[in-house]
């Protein structure tokens, strides 16, 4: 085919601008995080002289590498408040972005093997339901009524005792989620800046005023890291540290299926995660790599590992095949919560930690983050998840609600 | 997959080992004259180096026993395999002075005296790594 038989190329979601010499304020990272504050300071604060810096292409980090799980049934109040504003959120979203981003409420469950298992959800599904949260606990016959593909059979290494259910869970499309916040901020007077790394920060005194980047000094009143598996590299620029530590967390998709999964099944017991996207692809996930690491890629031993859990519960996948693998660079803490606040240096803003499962809390994190750069104060839904927790001890252990990456 | 040298038993799977996240974190020398902050420097914050990294890993399947490794962050590269109690064997141990060489004594678990070993690929255990 010659060239003069292509169809002209689409329009464009949003501009490439030069960077300015100055803005009001300056996102790090062009990530969902990074993408949703800005929509929220531009839409919720009024303030529209501000850029979004990516040392990549838009959303080429975590945003579309993960396996697009949304749910809010964490165990604790802090936790369940602003992951449940968030899904409030997604709810909307779709038509307040004018992007159809298949926003799928195909519902979330999550196996439970073992008693303790058993225990932990339930009293989960109690603490759900306190905080209004969608919350339901479902014995081995309803798991299979939901998804018949499941494997609820006595006879294999960890048979399933129940499951909890959060039916307004689901998925989306992790790329046009992004897409939809660019080209929305674009339209209030967001620049969008990729392949604009940031290199270094000026400060007076304790006081950060600018930004150095791989395209020049930008001047700047505030700013905000949402730099996800890079947060502590950007921390260190800044002369202050982050509880964090940087893993792999891979992912994979198998080839095309007709349509044989109707929901989201996760099993933090035997480590794996399963969804079916739009598209047909099985899609799936399980934890990170021990080591710390921020090669974008991990051990395949960890892929055999989920696989080997995947075949056990769902036993027509035998015949599925790996078509593709990759990684990406997860923020975790030692409490599983994120983290989303002011930092030491004055002016300067931090959104990270939110490791394996921070995608579900995109417009929740924006929106909280964006009232915290804008005002310079936490909004109540982020208030708990300061940095000063691991001073006062105060911290939101989610290892139950959290344990397997999702 | 990762091929570990074990001092001990000489390269292994990745699988064999566990991870031990950051070397050379002594335990505090007056852990009642901790203030808050101190306290949690210890117990949450980690140096989370993109580039070589000193970090401690523990045969487990294997003959049990931990020990130090260098290893790019990035690239993944093994750079240097080193008892526990040794400084780091390469300049950027020198130079980080918060957690480096000052401190190596209290983390060890094993008390090594010979040379680090600097290849990756050796499978010769440095003398006194074992216990
Ligand atoms: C395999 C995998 C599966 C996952 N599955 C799920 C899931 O099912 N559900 C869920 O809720 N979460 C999931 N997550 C987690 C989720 O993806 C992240 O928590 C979330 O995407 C992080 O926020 P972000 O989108 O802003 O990050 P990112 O998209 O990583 O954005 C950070 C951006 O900062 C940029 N950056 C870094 N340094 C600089 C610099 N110096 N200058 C300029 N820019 C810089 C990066 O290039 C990057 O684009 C998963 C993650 C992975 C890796
Ligand atoms: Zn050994």
């Amino acid at each position: 085919m010659s060239t003069h038989q292509l169809p002209e190329h689409p329009d464009f979601l949003w501009r490439n601008p030069e960077p300015k010499s100055s803005y009001d304020a300056v996102i790090v990272g062009g990530g969902g995080h990074g993408l949703a504050t800005a929509y929220f300071l531009a839409k919720n604060h009024g303030m529209t002289n501000i850029a979004v810096l990516e040392k990549g292409w838009l959303a080429g980090g975590n945003m579309a590498r993960n396996t697009t799980i949304i749910r809010s049934n964490y165990l604790w109040d802090e936790s369940a408040a602003i992951y449940e504003h968030a899904l409030k959120l997604w709810e909307i979203l779709p038509e307040e972005l004018e992007y159809d981003f298949l926003f799928s409420q195909r519902g979330v469950m999550n196996l439970a093997h073992t008693l303790g298992d058993v225990r932990e959800s339930m009293r989960r599904v109690g603490a759900n339901k306190l905080n209004g949260v969608d919350a339901e606990w479902l014995d081995p016959k309803q798991v299979k009524e939901l998804c018949p593909i499941l494997n609820i059979s006595d006879n294999i290494r960890y048979p399933v005792m129940g499951a909890t259910y959060q039916p307004r869970a689901g998925i989306a499309k992790h790329d046009h989620v992004a897409w939809a916040f660019a080209r929305k901020c674009d339209e209030m007077g967001v620049d969008i800046i990729q392949n604009c790394e940031v290199t270094g920060f000026v400060k007076d005194g304790n006081r950060v005023v600018g930004v150095k980047t791989n395209r020049g000094t930008i001047n700047t009143e505030k700013v905000g890291l949402a730099a996800a598996g890079h947060s502590s590299v950007l921390a260190e620029m800044a002369g202050f540290r982050l509880p964090i530590q940087s893993h792999p967390l891979q992912a994979l998709v198998s080839e095309l299926h007709e349509p044989v999964h109707p929901t989201v099944v996760m099993s933090n017991h035997v480590h794996v995660y399963v969804s079916q996207a739009h598209k047909g692809e099985l899609v799936m996930g399980a934890g990170v790599d021990s080591y710390n690491g921020y090669g974008q890629r991990g051990s395949f031993h960890v892929i055999e590992h989920q696989m080997a859990a995947a075949v056990e519960l769902f036993p027509i996948f035998a015949r599925a095949h790996v078509l593709r693998t990759w990684g990406g660079i997860v923020d975790t803490t030692l409490d599983a919560s994120p983290i989303l606040g002011t930092t030491p240096v004055e002016n300067m803003f931090v959104n990270c930690g939110w490791g394996t499962g921070g995608f579900k809390a995109t417009p929740g994190a924006g929106f909280a983050f964006a009232h915290t750069i804008a005002t310079g104060t936490p909004h109540k839904l982020n208030q708990p998840f300061s940095l000063e927790r691991f001073e006062t001890g105060a911290l939101i252990d989610e290892h139950g609600a959290a344990a397997v990456a999702h | 997959m990762l091929l570990i040298s074990c001092p001990n038993c000489g390269s292994r799977d990745e699988t064999e080992f566990h991870y031990g996240g950051q070397a050379h974190v002594p335990y505090p020398e007056n852990p009642n004259e901790l203030t808050d902050r101190q306290w949690a420097e210890y117990l949450f914050y980690r140096d989370n180096t993109k580039g070589t990294f000193a970090e401690r890993w523990n045969h487990s399947t294997g003959c049990r026993q931990w020990f130090n490794m260098l290893r790019d962050t990035v690239t993944y590269e093994i750079q240097a395999v080193y008892p526990m109690g040794t400084p780091r064997p390469d300049s950027a141990g020198k130079t980080t002075a918060d957690t480096g060489t000052a401190s190596t004594a209290a983390d060890s678990t094993t008390t090594g005296t010979a040379a680090p070993s600097l290849s990756s690929t050796s499978t010769t255990a440095p003398e006194g790594a074992t216990k």
